[in-house]
């Protein structure tokens, strides 16, 4: 390194944020370490809001990833409910929102992203999100007094919604723009299948059809959809998607384009890193710049950042990772691991769509580029494996054969 | 160090597997398996990344 690091500041008291900081005391950094997080909240994890928590299984706190005295070892400088509102490159400054700043030798930026909202809709009691830790538990205490809930938006955080919603006896009728929900990521049958999960749990499902208008003043009583139909519900939960928090960085000199772009190193300008769900990371396994939104992600590159940032042997060794992400509605579990695209292939080699438990592959070309499952677990393992190899479509299947599916 | 898995945080996820195979692995019956409750140092690198990598904080490792 051609000069000593002594101040790293993080911004983003995020999952990637919490394990690039770990992974910098672990790797013997010992200089100072600021987590800047707008939030007031300590780190939490969020697959547990859409699940356990509003099951009401878990308390709040127990989706922290380290109770209070566990900060002590890695004697950082936590700055909590206090937003980052600009980035100084040349100054090597960030602007904090009380008043004050931080300086860094070496920047990680983990800022996350907001969910989307649903344009020209005014917000109001009852219409909800989920997204971070207080917006579950508003929604779980919403749930309590429910008696009917409109989900906007069929992509995995409405389906584990209206999973708790149903386990809670709440009445739910489900909204999704898009003829089959979730077929660009996990293919039209496995959408389908999806459907007709939710539909057998007692869900109303309503596809093809978007949002027009809210009514109720002083509380939401319901949704208008563009065919017409008015849908009563006590609540409403937006779930859209999201976009990366990116706002505090414009006219920083970062390359930003749907998140901020950074090499394979995660570096987006000279000593500026970004991971997790805010960073275009390039990925060598991809092939491209992808942004991804995921758990294992949002570790891998608050790892490697870290690593990168500390002057690793493997200094300059590009980020290379096959996504994965998982889902648990009723009593199933999905797991989806590679990227699949809109045209892609799916081949079922495993159990079948009918059973609700299956393993597919999905094929683009002559390769294989994805594996999902539904409750078989160790087939997800072997594709895992398979799919870093980045293997031709024949091989999987080849292999299919010989092990007696 | 010794390796300790909470049996019922383990969510099958099995990043574990692929971080340590040397340690981890998902049994016939479906449950995960400490192969080696035990590993020697060399394994510490790759103990460590299925530690931070398991999605349900299931492992733990004392000295």
């Amino acid at each position: 390194m051609a000069q000593a690091v002594r101040r790293v500041a993080i911004i983003g008291a995020s999952l990637a944020g919490l394990r690039a900081a770990e992974t910098l005391r672990s790797r013997g950094y010992d200089g100072a370490l600021t987590l800047v997080g707008d939030e007031r909240h300590r780190p939490y994890d969020r697959p547990p809001l859409s699940k356990q928590v509003l099951h009401g299984t878990w308390t709040p706190e127990q989706t922290f990833f380290r109770q209070k005295d566990g900060y002590d070892p890695l004697a950082l400088d936590l700055r909590l409910g206090v937003r980052a509102t600009s980035l100084d490159l040349r100054a090597k400054r960030v602007t904090l929102a009380d008043g004050g700043w931080t300086d860094y030798d070496r920047l990680i930026i983990a800022t996350g992203a907001r969910v989307r909202t649903l344009p020209g809709i005014v917000g109001r009691p009852g219409l909800l999100v989920l997204r971070t830790l207080d917006d579950a538990v508003v929604l779980r205490g919403e749930l309590e007094r429910a008696r009917r809930v409109a989900i906007v938006g069929m992509g995995f955080i409405g389906l584990e919604v209206a999973s708790a919603c149903r386990s809670r006896s709440v009445d739910v009728v489900a909204v999704e723009l898009l003829p089959v929900p979730l077929a660009p990521i996990v293919g039209p049958a496995v959408g389908e299948m999806l459907v007709a999960m939710h539909a057998d749990h007692g869900v109303d499902v309503r596809t093809g059809v978007t949002v027009t208008d809210i009514y109720g003043e002083s509380r939401v009583a319901g949704i208008v959809l563009s065919d017409g139909s008015r849908v009563d519900a006590d609540v409403v939960v937006v779930g859209i998607g999201v976009v990366p928090n990116t706002d505090w960085l414009e006219g920083s000199g970062l390359t930003l384009d749907n998140g901020i772009v950074c090499d394979g190193a995660g570096e987006a300008a000279p000593d500026v890193y970004a991971a997790g769900d805010v960073a275009r990371m390039a990925n060598a396994w991809h092939g491209d710049f992808p942004r991804i939104e995921h758990w294992t992600n949002a570790v891998e590159q608050g790892v490697h950042v870290a690593e990168q940032l500390l002057g690793a042997p493997d200094r300059g060794t590009g980020f290379s990772s096959v996504p994965y992400f998982w889902s648990d509605q009723y009593d199933r579990k999905i797991q989806f691991i590679g990227r699949a695209r809109p045209h892609d292939e799916m081949l079922v080699v495993d159990g079948s769509v009918a059973e609700r438990r299956l393993t597919a592959l999905y094929r683009r070309g002559d390769r294989l580029v994805a594996c999902l499952t539904v409750n078989q677990p160790r087939a997800l393992i072997k594709y895992r494996k398979l799919l870093a190899s980045n293997p031709s479509w024949d091989t999987a299947v080849a292999d299919v054969t010989r092990s007696g599916h | 160090m010794k390796v300790v898995v909470d049996l019922s945080s383990c969510d099958l996820h099995g990043l574990c597997v692929e971080a340590a195979p040397e340690v981890f692995e998902i049994g016939d019956d479906g449950a995960l398996r400490v192969l080696n409750e035990t590993p020697s140092d060399d394994l510490r690198a790759k103990v460590d990344k299925a530690v931070r990598e398991c999605p349900t904080g299931a492992i733990s490792v004392t000295e």
